[in-house]
C-alpha cells in the first residue's frame, strides 16, 4: 500500500521538483531566503504566502470533485465573502478592533458556507448537474458582491484585517499558517473519520453507496458547504492582501486554477479517490509556475498561454495512456485501446 | 445446409501461450472452430476463457503458439486485424452506442455513401436487410436505448454480420436475458450456424450449453483439459472436468433445505399487500427465522421489484410491512438497514460494489455506513473483520488491498456477501447472487447460504436457475407479470413442475407472453 501511495504521488512531486530546479538554474536567487528584521523574504516564501487562497479553494474543490461534482462558484464566493467582511468593517466605528474583525470574518465565512450549501442543495436534493448548479452562482455571485458594496470598491484601514494576508508569525507569513491549518484540518476530518472513504464511495458509485446505506445526499451537501467555507476564507485572504473588496477581480479564474491543481495532484475528474498531499503539491506546482512566469517577464497578456503549455506538459507526463504507450513495447501482453475503454 | 456439417476447420489455435507479469494465463492451449458448429468454451472463472477469447479477437498478443485462419497463419496486432480476418465478437455488456439509432449502430463504419456523403435512406434499408437475415424486424430509426438488452444483443450480432464474419464469438451473451429472449437468440445462432458460420460461445448456464452446443472445449487453470463432442460429456463429468474434483457437496445443501422451519413465532418480516403502481401488484411475503424463501419467475416478472420495495430501494405506495410483529416504515435503504435487513443487488457492479475501492474498504462499507462517518471503523477492527470474511467465504485473491474491480465475478459476489454479513443482519435478500459466476464459487455461495440459514438467518433468494432455487429454499414464491401467483414448498417438486407453474397453471407450450 505504501508503495502504491508513493507511486501515485511520484509524478506530481517530480514535476514540482523539476520546476524548482529549472527556476534555480535560471536564477540562483530563487532559493535564497533573506532575513530582514525577524521576517523571512524570498521567492519561495512568496510562493508560500501567495498560494494560500488557492490552497483553500483547491482543498474544497478536491472534496467536491471526489463526489463526482465540480464547483465553479468558488471565485464568486470569494468575492461575496470579501465584500461582506469589508462592508462590515467599513461600517463599524472600530475597524481596528480585533473583535470587529473576527466578527466580520465569521459572518463572511458563514455566508460562504450558506452559498456552498445552496450549491449542495441544488446538486444533492434537486438533482441539478453540478456544473450547471454552480454556474448559476458563478454568474450571480459577483453581482451579489457588487450589490453588497453598492457598486464601489470598498477600501478599509484595519490593522488586524491586514494581518491576515500580510502579517508575519515567527518569521513566516501568517497566510501560510492559515493554509497549513486548512490542510491539516481537511486531512484530519477526511482521514481520521470515515468521511473521506464514504465520499470516495459516493463519487465512485453513488447507487451502490446508497444501497449500502451511505447517506450520500448528506455527504454531497456537506462537500459543497465545505467548499463554500474554504472559498469564503480564501476571499478574506484575498481582500486582506489588497485591503479592498474588488468584486470583479477577487478570485477571478481561481476555479480553473483550483481544478488544475486538484487534477495535477492525481484526483480524477470522474470522482473517487483523492489525496490531500497530491492537491497540496498541485497547488505549489501552479503557484511556482506563476512565479516563474512573473520572473521571466512574460507579458501579462501572454502569461495564460505560457501557463497552459506548462500544464499540458505536466498532464501529458502523468497521462496513463501515454505511459502505457511508452511501456507497451517492453511488455508481452498489451491491452489495446478498446479494452481500456470498456 | 448439410455440407456445413462437414466440419471444416476455420480457425485453428495451436499451443497458445500468454504470459502476464508473473502468471502464465494460458499454457499451450488448442482450440479448433469449425464452420457450421457451435463450440462452447467451458471453465471456471480464471481458467483462461476470457484470455483465450482475447487472443482470438486480437485484444492480447500471444507469446507462443499460432493462430491459423482458413489455412493462413495470422498474427493479430489489434482487434481490427482479427475483424479483417473475419472474426467478430459480441460481448456480455453490449458495446454499442445506445444514443444512436438501431440502423446507425448496425451500419456504423459501413454506411452506404452517395455523392452527397452518407445516404441515410439506403443505410437504413441495408441495416433492415441485415436484421431481417437474422429474422429480426425492427424500426431501424428507433433509438437503440429504447430496446431491451436482448434486442441490443441481436443488433450487435447483425453488426458483426455486416462484415461477413466467418467466426462469431459470443462472450456470455445470455447472462441478462430471460427465457424467451434466450430462445430468440438461440434461433438466430442456429440460423447462422446453418449458414456455415463458426460460433464460439461462452456461458455459465449449463442448460444452455447442452441446448445449443455441438462441441465443448474445457479449460482449467490456463491449460486445456480437452475437446469433446457434446453428447460424449454428460453434465456431471463436465463439472468434474471444470473444477477438477467431484461434486457431491450440492447434496448436502438440499439436505439442509429439508429442515423443518418453526413458524409459530412472529416472522422476521411480514409484508402484506406491498406494491407500487406500474411496478408490482400488491403481494404478500413472510420469511421466518432460519428460513430460505426462494423467488422464482422470469426476468421482469417482479422478483427484483418486490425485494427492492421490501428493502426500500424503491418506495412502495401500497401495503404494510411488519418486522418481528412490529409495523415498520421502510422507505429508504437506511430504514431497512436499521432493522438489520440486508440486500445484495442483482447488478453487483452497478449497484453493489464500489469498484475503485479495495476489498477491505468494500467489506467494511456496510458497517461504516451504519455507524455514520464520524465513528470510523478502526484499522485493527477492520483487519479482523476483513480477515475473518476473506477466510470464511474463500475470497481470492485473499488480499484485502486488491481493488474490487479487478476480482472475478464470483469473488466480487463474495465480497458483497461479506459486506452484508459483517453488519450482522437478521434477514438477507440475495438477488441473483450466483449469476455469471463459476461453478466452484456458486457452490461456495450456496453452501454459505445454507449454513447461515441453519444458524437462524432468514434469507430471500432469487435466482434464474430454478434448480438452485429448489435446492436451497424451503418455500418458493412464484412471480409472473409483476404479480405473485403462488407459493410452493420445495420438497417433492422438480424443475419441470416449477416451470409449468411459472408458465401457467394450465400448462401451455412455450410461454408466448414472455416479451415485455
Amino acid at each position: 500500500m505504501k508503495k502504491i501511495l508513493t507511486h501515485r504521488l511520484m509524478l506530481p512531486i517530480a514535476a514540482l521538483v523539476a520546476l524548482i530546479v529549472i527556476n534555480t538554474i535560471a536564477r540562483p536567487s530563487f532559493v535564497s531566503v533573506t532575513v530582514k528584521g525577524d521576517q523571512l523574504y524570498g521567492p519561495l516564501i512568496d510562493i508560500l504566502r501567495n498560494s494560500a487562497p488557492l490552497m483553500l479553494v483547491s482543498l474544497g474543490m478536491m472534496i467536491v470533485i471526489s463526489t463526482r461534482g465540480i464547483d465553479l462558484s468558488v471565485g464568486a464566493i470569494m468575492a461575496v465573502s470579501g465584500a461582506v467582511a469589508l462592508t462590515i468593517i467599513d461600517g463599524s466605528p472600530t475597524p481596528n478592533d480585533l473583535g470587529t474583525v473576527l466578527g466580520a470574518i465569521g459572518i463572511a465565512v458563514l455566508i460562504g458556507m450558506l452559498l456552498g450549501a445552496w450549491n449542495g442543495f441544488l446538486v444533492a436534493v434537486v438533482g441539478v448537474q453540478p456544473i450547471i448548479a454552480t454556474l448559476v452562482l458563478m454568474l450571480a455571485g459577483r453581482g451579489v458582491a457588487l450589490l453588497i458594496t453598492g457598486g464601489f470598491i470598498t477600501t478599509i484601514n484595519s490593522a488586524p484585517y491586514k494581518f491576515m494576508a500580510q502579517g508575519y508569525v515567527i518569521g513566516l507569513p501568517f497566510a501560510f499558517f492559515v493554509s497549513v491549518a486548512a490542510v491539516a484540518l481537511v486531512a484530519l476530518i477526511e482521514r481520521r473519520t470515515a468521511l473521506g472513504v464514504l465520499t470516495e464511495a459516493v463519487g465512485i458509485n453513488p447507487e451502490a453507496s446508497r444501497l449500502a446505506g451511505v447517506r450520500s445526499r448528506g455527504i454531497i451537501w456537506g462537500a459543497y458547504a465545505a467548499s463554500g467555507v474554504l472559498a469564503g476564507f480564501a476571499g478574506i485572504l484575498y481582500s486582506s492582501n489588497t485591503m479592498a473588496a474588488d468584486s470583479n477581480a477577487a478570485g477571478l479564474y481561481i476555479e480553473l486554477y483550483a481544478i488544475l491543481a486538484v487534477v495535477l495532484g492525481g484526483t480524477s475528474l470522474m470522482g473517487g479517490k483523492f489525496t490531500v498531499a497530491g492537491t497540496v503539491i498541485g497547488v505549489f506546482t501552479i503557484e511556482t509556475l506563476r512565479s516563474t512566469i512573473l520572473f521571466l517577464g512574460v507579458p501579462s497578456a501572454v502569461a495564460p498561454l505560457f501557463l497552459a503549455v506548462a500544464v499540458v506538459i505536466v498532464v501529458l507526463i502523468q497521462s496513463p495512456r501515454l505511459r502505457s504507450l511508452v511501456t507497451r513495447t517492453a511488455q508481452g501482453a498489451r491491452p489495446n485501446t478498446s479494452e481500456v475503454a470498456r | 445446409m448439410s455440407t456445413a456439417k462437414e466440419a471444416r476447420a476455420i480457425v485453428e489455435m495451436r499451443g497458445i501461450t500468454i504470459e502476464f507479469p508473473g502468471v502464465k494465463a494460458l499454457d499451450g492451449v488448442d482450440l479448433t472452430l469449425r464452420g457450421g458448429e457451435v463450440h462452447t468454451l467451458m471453465g471456471e472463472n480464471g481458467a483462461g476463457k476470457s484470455t483465450l477469447i482475447k487472443a482470438l479477437t486480437g485484444v492480447y498478443a500471444i507469446d507462443g503458439g499460432s493462430i491459423i485462419v482458413e489455412g493462413t497463419p495470422r498474427e493479430f496486432r489489434g482487434t481490427a486485424d482479427a475483424q479483417l480476418a473475419g472474426i467478430s465478437t459480441v460481448y456480455q455488456e453490449v458495446n454499442l452506442c445506445t444514443n444512436l439509432s438501431v440502423g446507425e449502430n448496425v451500419m456504423l463504419g459501413h454506411e452506404v455513401r452517395g455523392p452527397l456523403g452518407i445516404n441515410w435512406a439506403a443505410t437504413h434499408r441495408e441495416a433492415a436487410r441485415h436484421l431481417e437475415n437474422l429474422g429480426v424486424r425492427l424500426d431501424t430509426r428507433s433509438m437503440l436505448s429504447a430496446h431491451s438488452i436482448a434486442v441490443q444483443q441481436l443488433v450487435a450480432i447483425s453488426r458483426a454480420m455486416v462484415t461477413d464474419s466467418r467466426v462469431l464469438v459470443l462472450d456470455e451473451p445470455t447472462s441478462s436475458l430471460d427465457r424467451g429472449e434466450v430462445d430468440q437468440l438461440f434461433g438466430v445462432i442456429r440460423g447462422l450456424r446453418d449458414r456455415g458460420v463458426a460460433i464460439l460461445f461462452v456461458t455459465h448456464f449449463l442448460d444452455q450449453v447442452y441446448e445449443i452446443s455441438d462441441r465443448l472445449t474445457v479449460l482449467r487453470n490456463g491449460t486445456l483439459v480437452g475437446e469433446y463432442p457434446v453428447e460424449d460429456l454428460p453434465r456431471g463429468q463436465l463439472i468434474s472436468k471444470m473444477i477438477g474434483r467431484e461434486l457431491d457437496e450440492l447434496d448436502a445443501i438440499s439436505q439442509s433445505a429439508a429442515r423443518a422451519i418453526d413458524r409459530t413465532s412472529d416472522p422476521v418480516i411480514r409484508a402484506t399487500g406491498v406494491g407500487r403502481r406500474g411496478v408490482l401488484h400488491p403481494a404478500d411475503v413472510e420469511v421466518y427465522d432460519g428460513e430460505v424463501v426462494g423467488l422464482a419467475g422470469l426476468l421482469g416478472s417482479g422478483r427484483t421489484e418486490l425485494v427492492r420495495l421490501l428493502y426500500g430501494a424503491d418506495r412502495a405506495d401500497a401495503g404494510r410491512v411488519e418486522v418481528r410483529g412490529r409495523t415498520a416504515r421502510i422507505t429508504n435503504p437506511r430504514h431497512a438497514i436499521d432493522r438489520r435487513i440486508a440486500f445484495s443487488s442483482e447488478d453487483r457492479r452497478a449497484e453493489g460494489l464500489v469498484g475503485d475501492l479495495t476489498v477491505a474498504e468494500n467489506i467494511v462499507l456496510g458497517i461504516q455506513a451504519k455507524r455514520g462517518a464520524l465513528r470510523k471503523v478502526r484499522k485493527s477492527e477492520q483487519d479482523t473483520i476483513v480477515e475473518e470474511y476473506i477466510q470464511a467465504l474463500g475470497v481470492r485473491p485473499a488480499n484485502p488491498n486488491a481493488l474490487v474491480r479487478n476480482l472475478s465475478g464470483g469473488n466480487q459476489q463474495k465480497v458483497l456477501l461479506a459486506r452484508w454479513l459483517a453488519t450482522a443482519p437478521q434477514l438477507i435478500i440475495l438477488d441473483e447472487p450466483t449469476r455469471g459466476i463459476d461453478v466452484g464459487a456458486k457452490a461456495d455461495i450456496q453452501r454459505k447460504v445454507a449454513e447461515l440459514s441453519e444458524q437462524g438467518l432468514a434469507v430471500v433468494f432469487i435466482s434464474s436457475e430454478l434448480e438452485e432455487v429448489i435446492r436451497i429454499a424451503q418455500r418458493i414464491v412464484v412471480m409472473r407479470d409483476r404479480r405473485k401467483i403462488g407459493e410452493l414448498t420445495s420438497h417433492d417438486i422438480g424443475v419441470d413442475d416449477l416451470v409449468a407453474f411459472i408458465a401457467d397453471e394450465q400448462p401451455q407450450p412455450d410461454s408466448p407472453e414472455s416479451a415485455a
